[in-house]
């Protein structure tokens, strides 16, 4: 039975101890010749005194409230929640890479630099693109680089570019990261078939327009079939193409986004190449660039000269540095140990595997659930509980918080946004047949449970340690830290 | 729900009730219906002059923000400070209680531009209401 | 490898449920001109013990802090990560999730959240924290962006002594965002930021920020930059080093607005640079203009606590375009080390271990400063690390004691021209006696 855990404060108990150190072994001296007595902290942080075992124990039984890919099907849609293989978590902690200082002296990181030199070549294959930076932590920090390299290459030939086109189905983070470069964001609308409207496109793209962001296949699992069209309609006005990777997981080995236009690139190491997501993070964006804009990426860059790796900071139109260091450096070693572990062809597989899945998943869940494109989907899909709704008042939100029920995470809610009562299923190719067909029946029998007992689906869920929430309370008065009574 | 008869309302579903020279303005009850639980309200500072059009404050519910803008031109005399502690007001009574601030009117012609109760009852037919 | 639980008759099952021959249908809608015609030209695959030699491989050609005694800090530390921190990271549950979307199934990551927050407002002394920013670096630039959104200002002052690459980052978000960056300089003697200079450019600046202690190991006088800054209408930025706050006092107390930092010391392998931690705390003023996620404590229906991602609006996924910044994935799973370390650390250890780094790190400098050709960089106080000018220059100094299995410290020359001969000595509790002893000895042959 689950039980709800005490915060570690609640824990505490006065003079109870787990750390230990190593012994003082310097003559001490006065704290007050050391430092400013004004600068001496006065009152202690109240963190929490408990023992060893009391860690170990807290921890271990709030990780049990939790669910995670190691535990059960997780179709998350635009998160590609994939199997993250235990020998990468093996690799990514050897003392070699874990206890490597990042100044050491580049003769002591020669690996470390091997690896990052290799890792970039293999996204650039995979993308089309001609040099690649993994400073970038996440796929929104990676969008912040594109734009900013996008800004650069655009003020060094003289223009000044305000906007930036995003499609209505994009994720939140393409104009929050316009934004955050200054830009002005355009909202075009999909076509019928999910798609961008080229006609729209056409209008509103103009010399003004600094770049299209565009996720392809879309978030709604559809492949752009005009993006060569698109590509040129940008080009043409001297625009550039970004692509968020986000649902890079589709189309690995069949098109790559250089050949189909693309002049900037970012990879979600955490979806596609399977490190895990951590709770939240860490993840990893990086971003790559066709030729004629590398000299604009951050430094420094991972070079070799024919016998040794070396950083090179010698780019004089970067511009400059988005994170600390390199990068996530151990989430790239399990996306490298990853990348080897699959080859060619196993990416390709991958492609394949994670597409079938996803139509097979799809056309399965059609008795109950409606389509708003009917078309073959790739890595994920969008379904919507119309005639569940119209005639039981249930919604995407009851039929996800029942699903918990039932031991699935619930997919991906009221996003794209385009679709009402958006149900964003993505399986991935890590699901067997038996999970997905687990996944249609327990679908179809919350449907059923719709119809014949509402408000059994409504009040859901009903066996999980804790039931629906209160988030307006939480938002009106933000309790966002405990205190010592 | 019902609609004042005497106020006025925009297509973006905010209210003006004039009183004299003043007029209230807050979010309809269509309005708060869609949002939901609202659990916090951005509102203008005293004294700020407004165009008609112009946002003037925010309200969030868990899951959605909302610009509001303003159905007439003006100065802000005074506005809701209840509603920074109980933001949920606006979903009580929103048409009473719930207001977002008061403003004296520029250009009272101005009211003339937006709907009255039956205009803004056919429109809330279209939208399904 | 292959993670792929479908079998080939499995797979002839879906193609049927779909309708379809061939895996190639699904794939038709990718135009034949933008097709990849080749296989991917990459290393071919391996088996997992095949992988684990070739990494073993990698692993192995760089030179692990085992063999080395290392003096170098500089924005990384070696301090010890007790082995409670890895168990718990290794719990599945808590790594192969994602951001708690549902929280009655997140309960977890959630709570471990809450209690990381209340840590950092604890350490800190201020009101609100979030759930982590993905380094120090980008916690103060993503800080410098909200003040001059809060205070309607272009202009962002940052001190001279703050880490290079911090300054370097906060340059390139400043330039997406159109905002100038001034920058003060330290005097010359003291390693501390310029007074005078501070006070002649913190007028109509958004907002100050500074280290503490600076990237000189060097205590700031942070309360006279506290008074400056709001005397003049902006905010002031700390970024701080968590585990100096066992001895130094919390920057609330000296009017932060905003304090941010590298968690990395908490708990988090140095891993050549990342994942690391940004932590990120502010006043209760400035709730509501946070980046990224905030966990809250409710109820649920059955009236039990529990807890909830709050302050939503803020975020992309729901303000887009209007959202205070772009942040989505964080770096939880170091958030939660640094809880784990914190708890294991506890009230009594924080105090004792920032103690010990800082008694050993004086002990060290009496030590070297006392050798004919070693001074003191610097006059100001500090912490865990301190700057040495060096008579035969720094790159004879690391090259002679790196044949002795020593690294001596960071060349601060490679970002301060005038400090040439300036070695950064980093000293934490890991270092015993002994080991600084040999650092000594080393340093003597040489002078």
């Amino acid at each position: 039975m689950k039980r709800l855990e005490p915060l570690i404060f609640e824990l505490s108990s006065p003079g109870r101890r787990a750390y230990s150190l190593p012994a003082l072994d310097v003559p001490e001296q006065d704290l007050g010749q050391l430092l400013p007595a004004g600068e001496l902290r006065q009152v202690p942080a109240e963190l929490p005194e408990v023992s060893e075992v009391d860690v170990v124990r807290h921890f271990t039984r709030l990780s049990q409230l939790n669910h995670g890919v190691d535990i059960g099907f997780y179709p998350l849609g635009s998160c590609t929640m994939k199997y993250n293989p235990k020998i990468n978590e093996v690799v990514a902690g050897l003392p070699g890479f874990a206890n490597l200082h990042p100044y050491v002296p580049e003769s002591m990181a020669q690996g470390a630099l091997q690896l990052l030199y290799e890792i970039e070549q293999y996204l650039c294959e995979i993308g089309g693109m001609a040099r690649a930076t993994l400073q970038p932590a996440a796929g929104a920090h990676g969008e912040l680089t594109g734009l900013l390299i996008i800004k650069a290459y655009h003020q060094a030939r003289g223009e000044r570019r305000t906007k930036v086109i995003i499609p209505d189905s994009a994720h939140g983070t393409n104009p929050a990261s316009a934004v955050m470069v200054g830009m002005e964001t355009v909202e075009v609308k999909s076509d019928h078939r999910g798609g961008v409207d080229v006609e729209v496109l056409r209008r509103v793209m103009d010399e003004s327009v600094s770049c299209l962001m565009l996720t392809n296949p879309n978030t709604l699992g559809l492949f752009d079939e005009n993006i060569h069209v698109i590509a040129d309609i940008v080009h043409q006005k001297g625009g550039l193409l970004y692509y968020d990777g986000a649902n890079a997981n589709a189309i690995m080995g069949y098109a790559r986004p250089g050949d189909t236009g693309f002049d900037v690139v970012h990879f979600n190491l955490h979806k596609t190449f399977a490190t895990p997501h951590g709770g939240g993070g860490p993840g990893s964006g990086p971003v790559g660039v066709r030729e004629d804009l590398v000299k604009y990426l951050p430094v420094p860059l991972v070079d070799f000269d024919g016998q040794r790796y070396l950083l090179n900071y010698d780019l004089p139109d970067t511009i400059g540095r988005v994170k600390l260091y390199y990068g996530n450096f151990s989430t790239i070693i399990k996306a490298y140990a990853y990348i080897r572990a699959m080859g060619p062809d196993g990416l390709k597989k991958v492609s394949e595997n994670a597409v079938l899945n996803a139509n097979y998943l799809m056309r399965k869940l059609l008795e109950h659930y409606d389509l708003p494109y009917d078309r073959h989907c790739k890595h994920e899909f969008v379904v919507k509980p119309g005639r569940i709704k119209e005639k039981t008042g249930v919604r995407t939100l009851d039929i996800s918080k029942r699903l918990l029920d039932y031991g699935v995470h619930p997919p991906t809610n009221y996003f794209p946004l385009i679709v009402e009562e958006a149900l964003m299923i993505e399986p991935t190719e890590t699901e067997s047949i038996e999970t997905l067909d687990y996944f249609v029946e327990t679908m179809n029998q919350i449907a059923r449970e719709a119809y014949a007992d509402p408000e059994r689906v409504k009040t859901a869920p009903h066996t999980t340690v804790v039931g629906r929430l209160d988030e307006a309370t939480a938002a009106r008065r933000p309790v966002v830290r405990w205190k010592k009574e | 729900m019902t609609y004042p008869m005497e106020f006025k309302y925009t297509k973006d579903h905010e209210y003006i009730n004039v009183q004299g020279s003043e007029a209230y303005v807050g979010l309809s009850n269509y309005a708060q219906d869609q949002l939901g639980d609202i659990v916090f309200v951005e509102l203008p500072e005293v004294g700020r002059v407004i165009k008609q059009g112009e946002v003037f404050g925010v309200v969030e519910s868990v899951k959605a923000v909302s610009d509001c803008y303003a159905p007439a031109g003006g100065t802000v005399v005074r506005v809701n400070e209840r509603l920074l502690d109980e933001p949920d007001l606006i979903n009580k009574d929103p048409h009473g209680e719930g207001w977002m601030m008061v403003i004296e009117l520029a250009d009272p012609s101005e009211l003339d531009e937006l709907m009255d109760i039956n205009a803004y009852r056919r429109l809330l037919e279209e939208v399904g209401h | 490898m292959n993670f792929i639980p479908n079998t080939e008759r499995d797979r002839q099952r879906m193609l049927e449920a779909i309708g379809i021959r061939s895996i190639e249908e699904l794939f038709e809608d990718i135009p034949d001109i933008v097709r990849l015609k080749r296989e991917l030209d990459l290393p071919r695959a391996m088996s997992e013990s095949e992988l684990y030699s070739h990494m073993v491989g990698l692993a192995g050609a760089n030179s692990s802090f085992h063999e080395y005694v290392s003096f170098l800090g500089a924005g990384a530390y070696d301090h010890y990560i007790p082995a409670v921190v890895q168990h718990v990271l290794g719990r599945s549950e808590f790594y192969t999730a994602y951001t708690p979307y549902q929280p009655e199934v997140s309960q977890a990551v959630l709570q471990s959240i809450y209690e990381y927050q209340t840590m950092i407002c604890e350490l800190t002394g201020m009101d609100v924290s979030n759930a982590s920013m993905y380094d120090g670096a980008t916690a103060m630039a993503e800080a410098a962006m909200i003040a001059c959104g809060q205070t309607r200002r272009k202009k962002i002052v940052v001190a001279r002594s703050v880490h290079p690459e911090y300054r370097a980052v906060i340059h390139t978000y400043a330039r997406g965002a159109d905002l100038e960056v001034v920058e003060v300089d330290f005097q010359k003697d003291s390693g501390q930021v310029c007074g005078s200079g501070l006070a002649g450019q913190v007028p109509g600046a958004g907002c100050v920020l500074v280290q503490q202690p600076n990237f000189f190991g060097c205590i700031e006088d942070v309360q006279s930059i506290g008074n400056l800054a709001r005397q003049h209408g902006a905010l002031f930025v700390v970024a701080v080093d968590p585990l100096s706050l066992g001895v130094l006092r919390p920057p609330a107390s000296y009017g932060a607005d905003m304090v941010v930092g590298e968690g990395q010391p908490l708990g988090v392998p140095m891993s050549f640079g990342g994942p690391y931690l940004g932590f990120f705390a502010v006043t209760e003023k400035l709730m509501r203009r946070i980046p990224g996620r905030v966990v809250g404590a409710t109820v649920d229906v059955r009236g039990q606590r529990g807890f909830v991602l709050t302050l939503q609006t803020r975020e992309q996924h729901i303000r887009r375009e209007k959202a205070t910044s772009n942040i989505c994935s964080n770096e939880a799973l170091c958030a939660l080390a640094a809880t784990v370390y914190l708890s294991w650390l506890g009230k009594e250890g924080i105090q004792d271990l920032a103690r010990h780094c800082l008694q050993k790190a004086a002990y060290a400098r009496d030590r070297i400063t006392s050798l004919d050709g070693y001074q003191r960089a610097f006059s100001a106080p500090h912490f865990k690390e301190f700057a040495v000018r060096c008579q035969v220059g720094t790159g004879r100094v690391l090259d002679e004691l790196l044949k002795k299995k020593i690294i001596a410290g960071y060349p601060l020359g490679r970002d301060y021209p005038e400090l040439d001969d300036v070695l950064l000595i980093s000293v934490t509790e890991k270092r015993s006696r002994g080991q600084i002893d040999a650092l000594v000895s080393g340093l003597e042959g040489l002078a």
